[in-house]
């Protein structure tokens, strides 16, 4: 029992700092239509400047804070600069983002050296519970926490608020959305910048967790993302949270039970989804 | 009547296509003025271009005497122009009250009179506040297309087609609504259904092949057998 605890702890900590990667891209994708590749770099952009903030200040929440206006910052430079020319063309979407995310990564490299930097977990959240046999690391509740916090606040902005309303209404007919008299441009620019955020807190709440940062961390957890979105149903904000939840336990399961299978689980559980579900699990919003 | 909306000599391309030619068009304050003419001449695509969504290629757009042609959509549509596609545009996943709260740009009290005003045009709606809009029927959502256009105070909505695909006593409810909505602002309407458009047009602009071809008294149009008969297969 104390084994499966562990199991399902370890695989919601890795789930939830999936759903924050994949969170952004969803929004972006469902409302934007637009295919973003570069999402992981501004989590690997997130975890680098919050890092080495938390570092200096020796304060995570600064670190955050930091990680998430690197977000909003890079998010605004580049709907304006990389996105605005390529809307409404999927395969410049793909070009042109794949080719900033390299940027970006390479970027990391010329700015703070092309090596690892380790990364240790704030004092507050360190350690252990000891349950028994059973051992509770802290850094990953907290994680787990902060993933359902985020989601619970932004559930809240799309379902109970106006702005929520214009994104979903949007999602479905952006058309129409702007013939009642709200600028979509606008929409927009705030989706890809709250995206960018929750890609960087992803970043930096990553870093701790894995022990260091290095500049390839977000092309490998952007691939995680993107098979997360395609589970969950493009464009669905509960469906990224389910599938980043059960990618996470899959891997933490599969890890300790079938070792040789824990890198191509995601696939298997992406192709099993597109065979049975091709809209994958949940509806998106445009259906 | 003061004018309210005039179009002069409006071009619109379509990727490739020229559809718009040359449409001369003025809708006056108070009136429902109806545009005719057969499938594909036009019609939707000239209330397309007056809302910014298909953008015109050259000619002038005035709306109070306000040049628009070039304006984004969103802009056109707070100046006082509401639209109501011809497929309605229903955000599906949206509940009736969500979709009409998405259109309120203000929650002022005198907004929330107009609701309780369209809410007594559209009792279905009423009885339907917290149904997804996808899940209505044909009438009940061309009932919400309207009832959001008319929520805020529009000075002139742009009517596509209401009564497409509508059962016969549905189509007579839409007519009787758009009568009454004609008490409190300014209609542009397409209809393809003769009849409805007689019964509530005050004027008409027929279209043909993207053009204009012929402007006047909608009385005019429902004595004119040849021209009814030359442009819309009728009479």
């Amino acid at each position: 029992m104390d084994l499966l605890i562990s199991l399902v702890i370890n695989g919601l900590a890795t789930g939830m700092l999936i759903f924050l990667l994949a969170a952004g891209l969803t929004l972006i994708f469902g409302l934007m239509d637009v295919l973003n590749f570069a999402h992981g770099g501004l989590f690997v952009w997130g975890a680098y400047t919050g890092v080495l903030t938390y570092t200096y200040t020796e304060s995570f929440i600064i670190g955050i804070l930091v990680a998430i206006l690197t977000g909003v910052v890079l998010g605004f430079i580049m709907e304006k600069l990389i996105i605005t020319p390529v809307y409404g063309n999927h395969v410049q979407q793909i070009l042109i983002t794949l080719g900033f995310m390299l940027v970006l990564q390479e970027m990391i490299k010329v700015a703070f050296g092309p090596n690892a930097i380790p990364v240790k977990v704030p004092e507050l959240l360190a350690g252990s519970w000891e349950l028994g046999e059973l051992i509770i690391i802290k850094y990953r509740i907290f994680i787990i926490v902060v993933g359902f916090l985020v989601f619970g606040i932004f559930h809240f902005i799309l379902t109970r608020t106006k702005i929520g309303l214009i994104v979903r209404a949007g999602v479905m007919n952006k058309e129409m959305v702007q013939a009642l008299g709200i600028n979509i441009k606008k929409v927009f620019l705030f989706v890809f910048m709250t995206g960018a955020a929750l890609a960087a807190i992803g970043g930096m709440l990553m870093a701790p967790y894995s022990g260091s940062i290095y500049a390839e961390m977000g092309m490998e957890f952007a691939i995680l993302g993107f098979i997360v979105v395609v589970i969950g149903g493009m464009g669905s904000f509960s469906g990224s949270l389910l599938a980043a939840i059960l990618v996470g336990l899959a891997g933490s399961f599969m890890a300790y039970y079938v070792p040789f299978l824990s890198l191509a689980v995601n696939m298997i559980l992406m192709a099993v989804v597109l065979i049975f579900r091709p809209q994958g699990l949940f509806r998106t919003a445009k259906e | 009547m003061e004018s309210l909306l005039k179009l002069h000599n409006i071009q619109t391309h379509i990727g490739q296509f020229h559809i718009l030619q040359g449409i001369q068009f003025e809708a006056k304050q108070g009136e429902v003025s109806v545009l005719l003419g057969r499938n594909g001449a036009g019609k939707t695509t000239t209330l397309k271009t007056i809302m910014g969504l298909t953008p015109a290629s050259s000619g002038s757009i005035y709306f109070q005497n306000q040049q628009i042609e070039k304006k984004p959509t969103y802009e056109i549509a707070n100046i006082g122009i509401g639209y109501v596609p011809e497929d309605q545009g229903i955000f599906a996943g949206l509940t009736v009250e969500e979709n009409i709260k998405v259109a309120m740009r203000k929650e002022t009290q005198e907004a929330l009179e107009r609701q309780d005003y369209v809410l007594t045009l559209f009792p279905d709606l009423k009885k339907f506040w917290k149904k997804a809009g996808g899940n209505l029927s044909g009438g009940q959502k061309q009932m919400l297309a309207m009832a959001r256009a008319f929520v805020n105070d529009s000075k002139l909505l742009l009517i596509d087609e209401p009564s497409k695909g509508l059962a016969p006593i549905m189509v007579e409810k839409v007519m009787e609504a758009i009568l009454e909505m004609k008490k409190r602002t300014s209609i542009v309407l397409v209809e393809q259904n003769f009849f409805m458009a007689s019964k509530i047009g005050d004027t008409f602009t027929l279209i043909d092949d993207g053009r204009t071809v012929h402007r006047g008294a909608m009385n005019e149009l429902i004595s004119d057998d040849d021209l009814k008969h030359k442009y819309l297969g009728i009479g």
